[in-house]
């Protein structure tokens, strides 16, 4: 593909991404006023979190399965250039192709190339994160091809124009009725009732038909084994399972830190992945295949390996347990700022703790660069995570990244929040100079200390701290001050004694408060 | 496909650089980082037979599946029980199901070779399986014996499984260890019925896959 050709459709897909470029706190800001989102985030990531919490529970070696799965993943990570060429060996020797896509462009190209090649009008989709990630359903559009999402979430979405807000429960921001409305209006069944078992019904009855038709389907993976060349996919409903057998291609576009060593290992995420998904202590559905398989399922099968920004993320030492990640989404269920907002907030296909350090990474620290610092460190990510990602090192280490990028740029230098810190660490580097300082605010600080003797409102960039709550003045004696007094006192009496009986006076003093 | 041989290249350089050894490491010692791996979670079970088919019994009715225990002479007598109570006849069947456990008087039509329309147009399915995991109520499926192909299990609306007591294991290790002769067959590890949580957490039976399940448990 000539360059410029990859260059121009990169951009028309950043035109067309659903995906605005606006920081966290712009998006959330506006999520915040909407009561309804709010309602169904919060309901919603409570269930899962308390179904969570109790099928964990079960388990006596839940921290045992947790280090084997963060030993495996690491592993696979640390020799993934051997692991995926034995993947691709061992694909195609069981029948399967194998392709690279270095970025989206190249991807959508691949997967273009072969539909056109089966003439597929329409194709069948398993949900799957990486073609949201390349854009595919607005590309296979623009080339005149129909892609039909088949998971009941997915197919939500993209009947109602929306994007997902979660990983794992994409529409989790919808509720009954508005899925109601999305059916009635989409498929037309205008008397269709609100029960869950209602739309169910409709969504089984409207894809049937697609399932039987369509010949061609499209799907991500959970993992890859490189020992076999074995493909594993999960999922609740059924719709995997026909979109992985019933077409006569199948292409499923992986992203390469997908890969595990050995079939085996699956006994350690087909544990940990679904009590931390969903809080199931098994999916319903779990398919695993390699290649084709003469009588049973596609007759043609193809594997996208997706880099799109993945390898440079293994050169960063502290970073590189990123990729570690099953996508399970326990760390958006238990984080309290998702809580709070929801999914759209991060403006991104993977949003919550872990879509705040995957996605900079991804477009080396060019987007979403206001995600790292979209999290108060609470470290509750890090308890859920399933393979052990330490997301709140990874979010301080990419906060300095980011101050470090901005500091190479006149600008970021002569930035406000750069002059302040900067000022800052000279100022508490040193005790006189922290000294001086604490002079100077005791005197600076009469223009904004207010009658009822709080500090109500601060100047410029520090007003943000002031917004919702008062703050106390400096005291007229620092700590610093006093005790450097109580020492000079103390040279000052005669005897240790007298100083033993003052002591102890003050103590009983203080004690009478 | 030439672009796809530069892409495959490319990545790969890309990783080795950024993984940053100059020359990677052989076969040898990536095995020997990959033995020495904490492997410290419970890979045996402990229970014995009658509390672990009391737990994968309890498990599947979590799952809202169907469980009937049975003795081993029964099945066909079982098969013709529940059949009748769920009032299904045209039952299609896998090659390689012993023909014991068919009762007479129902439809029961060798599906190995049917198309997805035909086996729409069927009641149900009866199959058998490779193993069964009490630990999380799930079965295993592989292409082969009395378990037909994928699609069989999946397109029509009732599945009725057979299960033998000594396919029951307790935990997901042991039951991955006796999967590990044939772990290149298509492979279809379900629990309960087919399902969904996308409205509202919700759980509701019954999306795409089958959407009755019943299991008769073989002693």
């Amino acid at each position: 593909m000539h360059s410029g050709r990859r260059r121009r459709r990169a951009l028309t897909e950043k035109r067309e991404s659903p995906w605005s470029h606006r920081s966290f706190p712009e998006a959330a800001k506006e999520l915040l006023a909407d009561s309804q989102i709010r309602r169904n985030v919060r309901h919603a990531t409570n269930v899962i979190q308390a179904k969570r919490n109790r099928v964990v529970a079960e388990l006596e070696d839940w921290e045992q399965l947790r280090e084997a799965g963060a030993a495996i993943r690491a592993h696979a990570l640390e020799y993934l250039d051997n692991y995926l060429v034995q993947f691709e060996e061992n694909c195609t020797r069981a029948g399967g192709h194998v392709h690279w896509a270095r970025d989206a462009a190249e991807a959508n190209g691949i997967i273009l190339d072969l539909l056109r090649r089966h003439a597929a009008k329409e194709v069948i989709k398993i949900k799957t994160m990486t073609s949201e990630e390349i854009g595919l359903n607005r590309n296979l559009e623009a080339h005149g091809i129909h892609p039909h999402e088949t998971d009941l979430a997915e197919l939500i979405i993209q009947l109602g124009h929306d994007k997902p807000s979660h990983f794992v429960v994409p529409a989790l921001h919808k509720n009954r009725q508005q899925v109601r409305e999305i059916f009635q209006r989409e498929m037309n069944l205008p008397d269709l009732g609100e029960k869950p078992e209602d739309l169910a019904s409709a969504a089984r009855a409207y894809l049937r038909e697609k399932y039987l038709r369509i010949k061609v389907a499209i799907s991500g993976a959970n993992f890859l084994v490189a020992e076999n060349g074995a493909v594993c996919i999960v999922e609740s409903e059924g719709n995997g399972r026909m979109c992985l057998t019933l077409p006569d291609v199948l292409i499923s576009l992986v992203g390469i830190e997908k890969v595990i060593p050995r079939h085996r290992d699956l006994e350690v995420f087909l544990q940990t992945l679904p009590r931390s998904a969903t809080g199931e202590r098994m999916n319903p559905y779990n398919s695993i295949w390699s290649g084709v398989h003469a009588g049973d399922g596609p007759k043609e099968f193809h594997v996208v390996l997706l880099d799109n920004g993945r390898s440079p993320i293994l050169a960063d030492s502290e970073a590189r347990q990123t990729l570690q990640c099953i996508r399970c989404g326990a760390c958006l269920n238990a984080c309290p700022v998702y809580h709070q907002t929801g999914g759209h907030a991060y403006e991104s296909v993977y949003p919550g703790p872990i879509g705040a350090i995957l996605t900079p990474q991804l477009h080396q620290m060019q987007e979403g660069r206001t995600l790292p610092y979209a999290s108060s460190l609470c470290g509750a990510c890090y308890e859920v995570c399933p393979v052990k990602i330490n997301i709140p090192e990874v979010l301080i280490h990419l906060r300095s990244k980011v101050v470090q990028k901005d500091q190479k740029t006149i600008a970021g230098r002569l930035g406000l929040w750069n002059m302040g810190m900067q000022a800052a660490a000279f100022l508490l580097a040193d005790a006189d100079r922290f000294s001086m300082a604490q002079h100077l605010g005791q005197i600076g600080q009469k223009v904004v200390v207010s009658q009822n003797g709080f500090i109500e409102r601060l100047p410029l960039m520090l007003s943000g701290w002031t917004q919702t709550r008062d703050l106390r003045p400096l005291p007229a004696q620092s700590f610093r001050d006093w005790w450097a007094e109580r020492e000079k006192a103390k040279k000052n009496y005669a005897s240790h004694e007298t100083i033993k009986r003052n002591d102890t006076k003050e103590l009983g003093d203080a004690g009478k408060h | 496909m030439p672009e796809s041989i530069d892409a495959r290249t490319a990545i790969l350089s890309s990783i080795r650089t950024a993984l940053g050894a100059s020359s990677r490491p052989d076969t040898a010692t990536i095995d020997a980082s990959y033995s020495a791996l904490s492997r410290r979670y419970k890979r045996e079970g402990a229970l014995q037979s009658e509390a672990l088919l009391g737990l994968f019994t309890h498990r599947l009715i979590e799952y809202d599946a169907g469980v009937t225990r049975i003795a081993r002479g029964q099945i066909a007598v079982e098969v013709a029980r529940i059949l009748t109570e769920r009032k299904r006849m045209r039952i299609g069947i896998p090659g390689g199901l012993p023909s014991a456990w068919l009762p007479a008087g129902f439809d029961f039509q060798n599906a190995e070779h049917y198309s997805e329309h035909q086996l729409d147009e069927l009641d149900g399915v009866l199959t058998g399986c490779t193993v069964a995991c009490a630990e999380t109520g799930s079965i295993v499926l592989q292409t082969g014996a009395a378990q037909g192909q994928r699609i069989l299990t999946l397109v029509p609306d009732y599945h009725l499984c057979v299960v033998l007591a000594e396919q029951v294991v307790e935990t997901v290790p042991e039951c991955f260890a006796r999967l590990g002769s044939t772990a290149t067959l298509p492979t279809t590890i379900f629990s309960g019925p087919s399902a969904t949580a996308d409205i509202e957490m919700t759980r509701i039976k019954g999306v795409h896959g089958p959407r009755f399940l019943d299991v008769l448990l073989a002693m």
